[in-house]
């Protein structure tokens, strides 16, 4: 009989991602939601259990701004899945094409945006959209549409939409690249015997090469919903905390930067700011099981 | 702290002694640090006020430590409750000071004899609701008021306009000449809409203190003719600002000014030292216009910043010399000439030499002060006051909501949590 031997080795090789883990990730998630359950009363933390909830989903005041800005989260999401996503398929396709020429500087060009800062995005943007010095409404001029051209960032139907097709156009190489990717690994042999059979061009994108990227485009949708709800950057730079014009703009991120940190004359509660957070963790979570349990595990795979 | 205490002694020339006595006799060496959010005003601090101050008080140094404006609120509270905040920290008008005071991390001056220098609205930002405790020394307020174009003004031969009918009679002139957007104001960034439109023209109807007191009090709602006026004048401004103001922001409206392509600015007294930079044609100023010739008139003369004393200083004494200093004229004159647009808030008189800021500055001798009606007590709760003026302002000139219905809005989101207007 031997005596099991302890694997030490795996515990020393672990240790120094879940120790770093833990300390930068873990640790604070838990934290926060544990001061959720607090209140600041006279002075004094005060356990108050679920009742900054009650109060988040009860009180009109704060309910109201809560579902205004789930609302907007959706509807920002919505517009990443049907522009974004769809888009980056489109690009990947065309770029994986074996004929296209300069493939590599369309590539690097699509996919610059992304590495930019969210500040220097909003702010370019603005400049160009806006109605006085912005090239928008001149070069909409130089075509003859110029009465085309709104305000849009100032105008409550379009503000977010025009907000969540800057974001695409910041973001639609990640989707690109991912599957670019995709497509490179599908072995040419597949497409040959796909293409004896009589299955060319388009078809053969929608016959074999689709079915086959289907994981990336599931891994994309998550990694989509996942930076849209926790989204904040471009909006704060944008519109500033307050989201306007009247809260249009308004999604989960700025909502809980302004509870939380409070803004102008309205102190910061870090409190009912923890439980914002705590709903957007919980959003995004049933959002990322729901894709785990319902939909990854019931994908089809083949085997290359 | 026994850190700070150690650094302290160091910086000092006298030996560690020395410090410790300096808390009694302020004739010794001491150092004293200032917190701030000023740091554009790091220059004129240590070039003019800190050794203005140290030549009259020698065995005083004063060492003025600004940070970010955005962040200073988070740092300061950091420090203190760290216990590594300087001995002297500028003040944040109303709550944010307030919440310092009742901490216990401010002290209460109510017994400072130079506080005397200063009226009761100067000192309404840094006390207690009941007045008892005063905890920052003001140092300046901001006024509102409306900058214009001399050149454009001459140019379309316009008066400058006294009443509100003589006002839209010249935005319509100007917008029928069409060389000059008439007024530069955007809706972007919403507060212009509340600071620079609502509260700028609005004492004018609630007769500045009387009516933001008995608004405190209860006494008047958000529902009342006075208060809902000012929307109504605002819903008029709309058709006068550039197009596409919707989305025009803060700064496209001190650029679009500046470039002489607008003829009036609706503006607080800050924007002078900026505009006198960037304009090369002459400005002219005048108050919010009166509903009829002859009316008392009321301006918003708004307290924006203090200096108060932390509780936990080791020199209390010097602290409290240097608050003095503050109070005096001496350095009122120093302070108003360098930052034109912040004007002191002593009772003395100061004498200006910036041409647009005198022009400001002589409103206080004609009208009757006030400050922004939604700062004091009122943006204390949920919704925030203040920052739904923001909405409300914006909504009135976009013309999104009846005022009459902006004011029942106001009213009724106030009344949610302000025991007095339930």
């Amino acid at each position: 009989m031997q005596k099991p031997r302890t694997r030490w080795h795996i515990l020393v090789f672990l240790a120094p991602a879940v120790l770093i883990y833990t300390a930068v990730m873990i640790f604070p998630l838990f934290n926060t939601l544990r001061l959720a359950l607090y209140s600041k009363i006279d002075q004094e933390r005060v356990y108050t259990g679920l009742q900054n909830f009650q109060t988040l989903f009860g009180d009109p005041i704060w309910s109201e701004q809560f579902w205004n800005a789930l609302g907007n989260n959706f509807w920002f999401f919505l517009i990443h899945m049907l522009v974004q996503n769809p888009i980056g398929i489109a690009l990947a396709a065309l770029l994986s094409h074996p004929r296209l020429r300069f493939a590599a500087l369309y590539r690097s060009a699509i996919f610059i945006p992304t590495i930019l800062s969210f500040v220097i995005v909003g702010f370019a943007w603005k400049l160009i959209l806006s109605p006085i010095w912005g090239i928008a409404p001149s070069m909409l001029d130089a075509v003859g549409l110029k009465s085309l051209f709104a305000p849009w960032l100032g105008k409550e139907e379009y503000a977010l939409t025009t907000l969540a097709l800057i974001s695409v156009w910041q973001f639609v190489g990640i989707p690109m690249m991912l599957i670019y990717a995709a497509l490179l690994t599908i072995p040419e042999e597949i497409l040959e015997a796909g293409e004896i059979d009589g299955i060319t061009g388009m078809s053969a994108f929608w016959k074999i090469k689709l079915p086959l990227i289907l994981p990336s485009i599931g891994i994309i949708s998550i990694l989509t919903f996942v930076g849209n709800f926790n989204a904040f950057d471009l909006i704060y730079a944008a519109q500033g905390a307050l989201a306007g014009p009247d809260f249009s703009t308004d999604i989960l991120g700025t909502f809980m930067y302004r509870t939380f940190f409070g803004f102008q004359l309205q102190l910061g509660d870090p409190h009912m700011g923890a439980a914002i957070a705590g709903a957007m963790f919980a959003i995004i979570l049933v959002g990322v099981c729901i894709y785990l349990f319902g939909i990854q595990t019931r994908m089809r795979r083949y085997q290359l | 702290m026994k850190q700070k205490f150690m650094s302290k002694a160091l910086a000092a020339t006298a030996l560690a002694s020395g410090v410790l006595l300096g808390a009694a006799a302020s004739a010794e060496n001491v150092t004293l640090t200032i917190e701030s959010w000023r740091n554009d005003d790091l220059t004129l601090w240590q070039d003019k006020i800190i050794p203005a101050f140290e030549a009259k008080h020698p065995g005083i140094k004063v060492k003025f430590t600004p940070s970010a404006p955005a962040e200073y609120n988070a740092v300061l509270n950091s420090k203190l409750e760290a216990g590594s905040a300087g001995d002297l920290i500028t003040c944040r008008p109303f709550d944010a000071s307030l919440a310092l005071y009742e901490a216990g991390r401010l002290s209460n001056l109510a017994d400072l004899a130079a506080m005397g220098n200063f009226s009761d609205v100067a000192k309404s930002a840094w006390q207690t609701d009941d007045g008892s405790a005063s905890f920052c020394v003001p140092m300046a307020s901001v006024i509102h008021g409306f900058i214009y174009n001399k050149e454009a003004f001459a140019e379309l031969e316009l008066a400058v306009p006294e009443t509100e009918e003589e006002f839209f009679a010249a935005l319509e002139k100007i917008r029928e000449d069409g060389s000059y957007i008439p007024m530069a104001m955007g809706t972007n960034d919403q507060w212009e809409a509340a600071t620079m439109g609502y509260n700028n023209i609005g004492p004018n109807y609630w007769k500045g203190e009387e009516g933001r007191l008995a608004l405190i009090a209860g006494e008047q709602k958000l529902t009342d003719e006075a208060w809902v006026a000012p929307y109504e004048t605002l819903a008029k401004w709309g058709p006068y600002l550039g197009d596409g103001f919707e989305a025009q922001t803060y700064p496209d409206s001190q650029n679009l000014f500046t470039l002489g392509r607008a003829a009036i600015y609706p503006a607080g007294s800050w924007e002078i030292s900026g505009f006198n930079t960037q304009a090369d044609f002459e400005m002219g100023a005048f108050k919010p216009p009166v509903q009829a010739a002859g009316d008392t008139c009321y301006i918003s003369d708004h307290t924006d910043i203090g200096i108060g004393m932390n509780a936990a200083t080791a020199n209390p004494e010097a602290a409290k010399t240097f608050l003095s200093w503050v109070a005096s004229p001496e350095f009122a004159s120093i302070f108003g000439n360098a930052l034109p647009g912040f004007f002191p808030l002593s009772k003395t008189p100061v004498e200006l030499s910036d041409p647009l800021a005198k022009e400001f500055v002589s409103w206080r001798g004609e009208c009757e002060s006030t400050i922004r009606s939604t700062y004091q007590i009122l943006s204390r709760g949920t919704p925030n006051l203040e920052n739904e003026t923001w909405g409300a302002s914006v909504a009135a000139i976009k013309g999104a909501s009846a005022p009459a219905d902006l004011g029942k809005e106001l009213q009724s989101g106030l009344a949610s949590w302000y025991a007095p207007q339930q």
